[in-house]
């Protein structure tokens, strides 16, 4: 999951929140869930560098924040710091995690470390350095920076999930298959950026990158140039809380957990 | 069955299920808008004919609403809404969810971790569980997996669950159907005019029936199993008219290579593609379900085709849930038009090692094989092998490869040994199969498509040449990674079974 977070610029937030809900837990999920209230239609515009998919996503979560003080979304101090790893365009789901692996339950502890263990295992030999040493089980590479396309394929979740138990924590691409963006919203698992040039053509593996999710900006330490992101948007807050259950459940739209 | 609906408004296109007439009765292209796309998509056109330019005539009624495509109004009358516009992020009441053995546990574990160990879904009629990919396998995750199901189905009283116990013998379980897909379709899970959602991306392939069918992770199937509700932004539509007669020698396999080649695997990123025109109404249900089935792989989020009498026909016996089909608007915006004129279109493959790498079958001639694949829910179906048997029978000799075959369900199992094969004086499948020196046709599941556990029938285990009738050929989707994968119609496969090349089906259907 996403650790390396800075959450104090939301807690406060989404305490305010939580608070302008009034939703009195039922037993059963349909009835506390005021959906007219929670209008996604009532968000405040977005920037207009979004595509359809991030801007889809971010109304998604917008339903939980129409109150007056939404949180702007670029507030965010999180920044990602660490070495790269460079894939091509599209790069299917049977390459992020071949299917011979999808025996694994992604919400079985056990089997979620296992299932990172095999993250990008089915790129074929042409890279020649892997995404995880033979001998390992997590990654060195925190971001992964892609073409077109990525994560296209298979709806299985296991792909996300595989990137963020093998210890990613964005993926940086030109664009996106929608189900892949959907699944690394949802479950949280991976930031799911998007770069405005092919990032994945001036950035080698093993580089040495920062992202400052708030300034939408990658950094390549060892070419010394930077590169505008297209904003996570809404997006940020569900990743960031731990994926859509964690969220809606801290921002009062479902009912806390029942034991 | 078929209600009938007739709605006030001229514009709407709701048609008593009596009276439809089919697409004939339209003004095809007059009325249809074309909006240009910001993004850098393929216009070509593959046809004699070029795209219909055309102003919106204004509404004459009166009437604030303004037309909407199907996918546009399936997805408003699911959310209740009367008008939905493109882009728009509605709730959608889901008809049908279904699940699998590969992310069915997933999926119930976050349901129960996220609702409690002991609630109990939304409707224990609406989930249907179909065990299908990882089966017949002595992979010991794959086979918790099934009983992992069979628990949560036990627990929650689920109606429909097509359960597997005795995994040496297919034919002992009376529940067990296969594909999950195609097993939705012959079971009656289908229906004009509904929302369905799978954890599998070729869910799209039931759009076929008229409805809105997509694939969803299992996080999104957790909330949809608690809720019956999921959050859907709604797709602009892309719109591809065949219009001609199908070539004898060309199945819908080809179609959607075609179609894929022209835009692209992610011609369709976020968008639905709607089929028609006078080629998609002659074909069968099957043939539309290959149609739809590969809209994911140009990206596509939903593939759908109108109800027609041919739809009704195949659900008389299925289904006795009432359902209202629904049909785009003559006013409808679709964001771009593709015509095709089919005469002119020839068998095709798709090359290594992508969907969208189509070539021209007669231009792959050279290129030797080591084995064919017949099966999954894109060309395993009861059509699918009927057409292959069509090509040995035409032939009369036997296949210089392996050949495997694996029927998608144990309906289409039991097709494939009983139906005779016109023209061939009684003969079955199995039999020209079996004369032909074809594999004998394996236990229904989704097979070695996706590769799946080592020991699993056909996988590619060494790197092979194989012409395949399935729907992706990504680096090591069918288990090596070296493994070169030519994608095909089952005409186009068998043709290549018999010469060991891959070979335009022409060569021996006249």
């Amino acid at each position: 999951m996403c650790d390396s977070l800075s959450h104090a610029s939301y807690s406060a937030t989404f305490s305010s929140l939580a608070s302008k809900t009034s939703v009195s837990p039922p037993p059963l999920f349909p009835p506390s869930f005021k959906v007219p209230t929670f209008s996604p239609l009532t968000v405040k515009p977005l920037s207009s560098t979004f595509t359809p998919h991030a801007a889809r996503v971010t109304t998604i979560t917008t339903y939980a924040a129409t109150s007056p003080s939404s949180v702007p979304s670029d507030a965010s101090t999180t920044t990602f710091h660490g070495l790269c790893y460079v894939v091509g365009d599209n790069i299917d789901t049977d390459q992020i995690i071949p299917a011979e692996y999808l025996t694994l339950v992604p919400s079985n502890p056990a089997e979620y470390e296992k299932l990172g263990s095999y993250a990008l295992i089915g790129l074929p030999s042409s890279y020649a350095t892997r995404f995880i040493e033979p001998n390992e089980i997590k990654t060195k590479y925190s971001i992964v920076i892609g073409g077109a396309n990525f994560g296209c394929g298979s709806s299985r979740e296991h792909a996300p999930v595989a990137l963020g138990a093998a210890g990613a924590k964005a993926v940086v691409a030109e664009s996106y298959a929608r189900i892949f963006f959907r699944n690394s919203v949802a479950t949280g698992e991976v930031y799911p950026l998007e770069s405005e040039v092919r990032i994945c053509e001036e950035c080698r593996t093993g580089d040495m990158v920062t992202i400052e999710l708030g300034e939408s900006r990658l950094i390549n330490h060892n070419t010394g140039k930077e590169y505008k992101l297209k904003p996570i948007g809404d997006a940020g807050p569900v990743i960031e809380a731990g994926g859509i259950f964690a969220y809606a459940r801290k921002t009062g739209m479902i009912p806390p957990q029942s034991k | 069955m078929a209600s009938s609906l007739v709605s006030p408004s001229p514009t709407s296109s709701f048609i008593s299920n009596k009276k439809y007439l089919g697409f004939s009765a339209f003004p095809s292209t007059s009325q249809i808008a074309i909006h240009k796309c910001k993004k850098r998509v393929s216009k070509k056109i593959v046809s004699v004919m070029a795209p219909q330019q055309s102003e919106r005539k204004p509404a004459t009624t009166g009437s604030v609403k303004t037309g909407m495509t199907m996918t546009e109004k399936i997805l408003a009358r699911a959310s209740e809404k009367p008008q939905l516009s493109p882009g728009d992020n509605v709730w959608v009441n889901v008809d049908i969810l279904m699940t699998h053995d590969v992310c069915g546990p997933g999926s119930i574990g976050i349901f129960k971790k996220e609702f409690g160990e002991n609630e109990k879904v939304w409707d224990r009629e609406k989930i249907v569980i179909i065990p299908d990919h990882y089966i017949f396998t002595s992979d010991e995750r794959a086979n918790r997996n099934v009983d992992i199901l069979r628990d949560f189905c036990t627990e929650q009283n689920i109606k429909y669950f097509y359960d597997i116990k005795d995994l040496s013998n297919f034919k002992a379980n009376p529940d067990y159907k296969g594909v999950c897909h195609v097993a939705l379709a012959q079971e009656g899970h289908c229906r004009p005019g509904e929302v369905l959602l799978g954890t599998d991306s070729h869910t799209c392939t039931t759009g076929a029936f008229g409805q809105f069918a997509t694939g969803i992770g299992n996080t999104d199937a957790g909330f949809v199993l608690g809720t019956g509700k999921l959050l859907l932004k709604v797709p602009t539509t892309l719109r591809f008219v065949m219009d001609g007669e199908m070539p004898h020698y060309l199945l819908a396999k080809d179609l959607i290579l075609q179609i894929i080649g022209e835009i692209s695997v992610a011609g369709a990123t976020y968008k639905s593609m709607e089929f028609v025109g006078t080629t998609v109404e002659s074909l069968n249900m099957e043939e539309r379900m290959t149609l739809c089935n590969m809209v994911v792989e140009a990206g596509g989020k939903n593939g759908v085709v109108p109800a027609d009498s041919t739809t009704f026909k195949y659900l008389e016996d299925k289904t006795s849930l009432p359902y209202e089909p629904v049909y785009s608007d003559a006013q409808a915006s679709f964001l771009s038009e593709y015509r095709f004129d089919i005469s002119k279109l020839e068998p095709l493959v798709a090359k290594p090692h992508s969907p969208d790498n189509r070539a021209l079958a007669r231009e792959c001639k050279d290129v030797k094989i080591d084995r064919v694949y017949i099966g999954s829910c894109t060309g395993g179906k009861t059509e699918d092998f009927l057409a292959a048997a069509k090509v040995f029978l035409a032939s009369g000799k036997k296949v210089k490869v392996p050949t495997f075959l694996v029927p998608a369900t144990q309906k289409v199992w039991m097709d494939v040994y009983t139906l005779p094969v016109p023209g061939s004086g009684g003969k079955t499948c199995a039999q020209i199969f079996e004369e032909a020196g074809c594999d004998t046709p394996a236990s229904p599941s989704c097979g070695a498509c996706l590769g799946g556990p080592k020991d699993t029938y056909a996988r590619m285990n060494e790197p092979k040449v194989c012409v395949s009738t399935t729907n992706r050929n990504f680096p090591g989707r069918m288990g090596h990674k070296e493994g070169q994968i030519y994608l095909a119609s089952p005409y186009t496969a068998a043709a290549s079974a018999l010469t060991g090349y891959v070979t335009d089906p022409r060569e021996f259907l006249q």
